[in-house]
């Protein structure tokens, strides 16, 4: 069954999403990936999102694994670009008009307005991603522990996901 | 201090290989460290001032930072040419990395210790994103009332189940609404 045209639209319309953060779209990547399409279980997605924090580049290249998974290279490529080039091709244009639009009182509510949804929409995705990926008090412990180190210190994030991979092989 | 933001034309092929090292290299999330350094202190194409405006345009729009960054920065320097360089520079190497993490994960499934493995990592990203938005919050809520909003926008979207895009605009336009009449607080977020 060709999947490509579904993977084309679902991953555009995530895109448009990720006000603030690939994970805003999280709860719709859930509901469409695993639930809707049956493209991943629940636990693939929470391990390829959890590898996809650890990889460099935009946090989100893990769309990637899920096109792979679903369609092989061609998934991997529409998925790629259903994701990036429509809201590339919208950056582009705000940036060049960014002057003018600046001086509008309407844009400028509506950044302002933007910003605490968006944070609302990264917590919003945080807690559903949570609900599925804690599983018991030691997957608790290590999200609560990643948690605070990184906001008392600046310990590259990459080495935590490390280590907790060790503690998850020896512990769970 | 880097001079102003207009410079003597910089190579497409100059631009796409400054952001593939990025693609490559900034591990455990935090790109925006890495292009600032490229950016602004390596190779000086733009100044301290330019790169916050441009942070400021991505937080308007939907996208990742990361690329956003990247068309904006990559626009500024070589047009649309150096827009496209840019971007393909930042994402080929997470993506190239993902695309085998999913074909070595559909051949090594059902392999226990993998799995658990895997469980760790997931419990660790959970832990890093909701480090991420403390730390963006922190920085982009400069008032008390937004917390009504971010609250307003959990509750719809994870107790209520409203439709994500539907929450974005109800509550995003209640509080370009709110933020449009209390003009008193115009004061720009600092990224």
């Amino acid at each position: 069954m060709n999947q490509l045209p579904a993977l084309a639209r679902v991953f555009t319309y995530l895109s448009l999403l990720t006000f603030g953060g690939g994970i805003a779209a999280y709860p719709e990547l859930q509901r469409l990936a695993v639930d809707v399409h049956k493209w991943v279980t629940l636990v693939q997605l929470d391990h390829l999102y959890g590898v996809g924090q650890a990889a460099p580049g935009p946090n989100m290249m893990m769309i990637v694994s899920i096109g792979t998974l679903t369609a092989g290279l061609p998934g991997a490529i529409v998925v790629l670009l259903a994701f990036f080039v429509p809201t590339a091709f919208l950056a582009c244009v705000v940036g060049r008009l960014w002057t003018r639009l600046q001086g509008r009182p309407w844009f400028v509510a509506v950044a302002r307005g933007l910003a605490p949804v968006s944070i609302g929409l990264l917590l919003a995705g945080c807690v559903t991603f949570a609900k599925g990926a804690l599983t018991g008090w030691v997957t608790s412990l290590v999200a609560g522990i990643v948690f605070v180190t990184l906001l008392r210190s600046t310990v590259n994030p990459a080495l935590l996901v490390l280590a907790s991979a060790l503690v998850g092989a020896l512990a769970l | 201090m880097p001079s102003n933001g207009k410079n003597k034309s910089v190579g497409v092929g100059q631009i796409f290989l400054a952001f593939l090292l990025i693609g490559a290299t900034s591990f455990g999330g935090g790109v925006m460290a890495y292009l600032r350094s490229s950016l602004v202190v390596k190779h000086r194409w733009v100044d301290d001032e330019t790169f916050v405006e441009l942070l400021t345009i991505t937080q308007a729009l939907p996208g990742l930072k990361a690329t956003n960054m990247a068309i904006l920065a990559g626009d500024r320097l070589r047009g649309t040419l150096g827009a496209l360089a840019a971007i393909a520079g930042v994402c080929l190497p997470g993506a190239v990395l993902m695309y085998f993490v999913g074909v070595v994960y559909q051949v090594e499934r059902q392999r226990p210790l993998l799995e658990a493995a895997l469980d760790g990592v997931g419990a660790a990203a959970v832990g890093l994103i909701l480090a991420t938005t403390v730390e963006l919050g922190r920085k982009s809520l400069t008032r008390l009332d937004d917390l009504a909003f971010v609250l307003l926008t959990v509750i719809c979207v994870n107790r209520l189940h409203v439709p994500v895009p539907a929450a974005l605009v109800g509550v995003g336009g209640l509080a370009a609404a709110w933020h449009g009449f209390g003009r008193a607080g115009t004061t720009r977020p600092d990224p």
